[in-house]
Formats: C-alpha cells, structure tokens, sequence
C-alpha cells in the first residue's frame, strides 16, 4: 500500500461545505469562498434522526446519510450529486435472520459511516447500534455484515447487552483505517473498547492496555471500556488519540499503551467529553470539547461557560479557546461526531451544538463565530471539500 | 387488496396513502408491496421477520401480531405508525 501524504492546504477552488446530521433532518451549511459567507440548504430528509453525513473523500461527490424516523426502520441514503438526488439502500444494514429467540438482533439505528481505504473505492463501513459493523462493497447500496465481528464467538463479552452503551443505546463508532494497510482497522464501542483487526475483520483483538474503566469492578480490565471517540493521523497511523469516559489518551503503538494525556487539562474543566479533532497536517495538534462528567453526568459546558482546548504538543498541555464562545449560562455541549476540522490554512475547526448552532473558526479556534443557529440537535457535523 | 400507507411511508408509494398489493398472507402482502415499492417493507418489518416496536397493522380493523396473519380476497389491510413520542 502506498505510504500516506500529508493533506495539503486547500486553497481557491475548493468548495467548503459542512454537512450537519440533526435530530430532525439533515442541513448544508456552504462557504461562499472566504469562509466567512455561509449558505444553509435543507432541510433534506426532514423527520428523519439523522445520526451521520459523510462525503467520499475518494471521489469528492458521493454522499451517504445514515438515516431512521422515530417510527421506521433504519436505513442508508446515497447522493452522487453531492445533495441534488437520493436513492435509497436496496438492502440497508441488518443482522441475520435468528434461528433462536435468543439469538434476535435488530439494527435499531446506524450511527457511524467511514468511507473505505483508497485502493477500494467502492466500499464503506458502518457502524450500528446495537454493536454492529458492516461493509458495502458497491458504494452503500447494499451491506453485508463483518461476520468476524458480528458472529465472533466473544461479540457477546466483547460488546456486552443492550445495558452496556449510551442512553440512546449502545454504538460501534470510530471505525478507522491504516492509510497504509485497508486490512488493519480499529473500531470503538461504546461501551466495550477499541479493537483492532490486521486481517480486514477476521479477527480481533483488543486494545485498551493503560486505559482506565473506573465504572467497572476491574478498573483496568482486556475490554469493556467507553471509548467516546477514536482518532487516527494519517501521517502518523501507529498513534491514535481517545476521548474516553474516563478521560483523554494517546497511544504510541510501539509502546503498546494508553497515556491519559487528559491529566493536563485543568483540573475545574476536567479531561470528560465526548469529540476529539485532529490537525490534518500536525500529528502533535488536536482540539477537544469538554463537557460536565461529574456527578450524574449532565452532558453540558462546564459551569454553563463552552470552550473548546487545543494541545499543540500532542497533549503534554492544553489552551482554553473560548473567544467568542457565550461567558456564561450556556448550556449545550457537542456530541462525539459533531466537532470537525477543514483542511485549509489557517485550519478551520467547527463544531454543532445539541441547542442547534453551528460555530466555526477560521484561524485554529482563536475565535469562533456563529455559522447557523435554530437548528434540531444535531448529532454529527463533518467537513466536505469538493 | 386495498393497503392503506400511513403518511411516513408515503414517500415509498409516490405519496399514495393507499395502493394495491397481493398476497395470500400480511407477509406475502408485504413482499408484493416490496416489489412494487423497493424499501417499503424494511422500515415496516425488522430483519427477524417481526412487525417494528412503533407499527401496527390491521386487517378489516382487527390488529394482526405477525406475519403469518391470513388475508383473504376483499380483504382491506391498513398499516399504521402507533402513536408514541413527544
């Protein structure tokens, strides 16, 4: 495979749009050019929870939407004109039909999409919950489940039951690929780790040496953690960063374990959230989003006062980026796949709220303005270059 | 036999809330409704074969638990989205 390039700076003709899965539908927010102007189109698919947008990095047009209504099952949507038309998925992702009643699975929503490696144009992955991970291999159209996940014996202990995940149920999330390798990938579950497989979904194994699960009778058990949010750099593959439940982590995979690099956070704000945003050209930049973890977890801004921080050292300190973020009775946070970085320079870094606004910044999170507001909680926000 | 589509499913019938569909069961029903409306019978029935948490239907008014319910020629069926939600 060949070795990863550094992604370059993106200037004059590229279009910057963001895609912004909410609660109640999905909306473009468009760059005019300056990054400055910015048009919102949708609602698409209103009425729908939509958990995921991404656009294919491999060919710039083809979009896919995770998509369910409160009613209805879940399923898949694909655009290869960037938003203009939809087609549905002619078999969404589903588990197999159970011969015991036992054994019943239902995909009750997907909420993860990671685009493919390079050299397989057509596939993608997805991640449900319950703890699923599937594959299409004709651009999403169809899927077929990672039978060395989904049927591996261990699935169970690994993934544990519908108890073992968020309030809005379990997740298999932060499915990430080796740029130099699309057999090696990792995957993270909410709760139940991250994992690793060399042999494209095979096998598995673990891979949560050195972080900590203090919800759990073992503190430092093979699995069973909460990993809310997985990073890999495509420059550096063999380190990843976590937020985690129990704080944020790096991973040298040479030294085979987590470091809490979150320990250097103040200590007031805490190292607790749930997105984690990597510097599309430095493998020591990233920018994380704390919310409130104590007590009973209220999942909102630390004392009502949001801030993003940024590490530029790979997480050995952290600055607080709050410029033109509310002082004061703000009372939202971001969730895991709602924060995002463009590859532009200076990078922008954006982030949806679960009140409805969309914040951005266009100089590495020195200040943020307000790109739309009013919207459905949104779910998941991601940067699309065309 | 005449099948009534709730206004969720609308977008599958070409926004038709009612349609024709054959079949000697609600599960034959559902395969023929599939066939003519590609999609339709996923968001309905989940992949172990059981109607989804929030659907109801009903054959000639009376609700139906699976689908094995017979149906009969006249038979009218009329599928619906429960109420639930805030």
């Amino acid at each position: 495979m060949p070795a990863p390039q550094p992604t370059r700076a993106r200037r004059g003709k590229s279009k910057l749009c963001l895609l912004i899965a909410t609660r109640k539908g999905m909306f473009l927010l468009r760059d005019a050019g300056d990054r400055r102007s910015w048009r919102l189109a949708g609602p698409h698919f209103l009425g729908h929870i939509v958990h995921h947008v991404v656009l294919d990095p491999r060919d710039r047009r083809t979009l896919l939407v995770a998509a369910r209504t409160g009613h209805l099952g879940p399923t898949v949507f694909r655009s290869l004109d960037l938003g203009k038309t939809w087609k549905e998925a002619g078999r969404p992702p589903a588990f197999p039909k159970a011969e015991t009643p036992e054994a019943k699975r239902e995909v009750d929503h997907v909420f993860w999409l990671t685009p493919g490696h390079a050299s397989e144009p057509d596939a993608w992955y997805a991640g449900t919950s319950p703890k699923g991970l599937f594959r299409s291999a004709d651009g999403g159209m169809t899927w077929e489940g990672v039978a060395g996940f989904n049927e591996n014996p261990l699935r169970e202990k690994w993934a544990a039951g519908p108890q073992d995940g968020t309030p809005d149920g379990p997740k298999m999330h932060s499915i990430l690929i080796d740029p130099r390798d699309a057999r090696h990938m990792y995957i993270g579950m909410s709760s139940g780790g991250v994992f690793e497989t060399r042999d494209q979904g095979r096998s598995w194994q673990p891979l949560n040496q050195g972080c900590r699960a203090d919800f759990l009778p073992d503190p430092y058990p093979e699995y069973g953690h909460d990993p809310h949010c997985v990073r890999l750099h495509p420059l550096q593959p063999d380190r990843l960063y976590q937020q985690n439940h129990c704080g944020i982590y790096r991973i040298e995979r040479a030294e085979g374990r987590w470091v809490r690099i979150g320990e250097a956070m103040p200590k007031k704000v805490g190292d607790i959230g749930f997105p984690l945003v990597l510097h599309p050209r430095d493998p020591d930049t990233l920018w994380v989003f704390p919310m409130d973890g104590t007590s009973v977890w209220p999942r909102v801004s630390p004392e009502g006062k949001p801030a993003a921080y940024v590490s530029r050292n790979a997480g050995r300190s952290w600055q607080r980026l709050d410029r033109g973020l509310p002082r004061e009775q703000a009372w939202w946070t971001v969730k895991r796949q709602a924060m995002c970085a463009d590859t532009q320079e200076p990078v922008g870094i954006y982030f949806g709220t679960t009140s409805g606004e969309v914040w951005g910044s266009v100089d590495e999170g020195k200040r943020f303005t307000c790109l739309a507001r009013h919207l459905p909680e949104i779910y998941a926000l991601e940067s699309a270059e065309t | 036999m005449k099948v009534y589509i709730p206004g969720p499913l609308c977008s599958y019938t070409r926004e038709a809330n009612s349609v024709n569909a054959a079949g000697a069961s609600i599960g034959e029903l559902l395969e023929d409704l599939d066939r003519r409306y590609p999609g339709i019978r996923f968001r309905i029935i989940n992949e172990q074969d059981e109607i989804r948490r929030h659907i109801r239907i009903f054959v000639n008014g009376d609700q139906v638990a699976g689908l094995s319910a017979p149906l009969r020629r006249g038979d009218e069926v009329m599928i619906v989205c429960a109420l639930s939600g805030g």
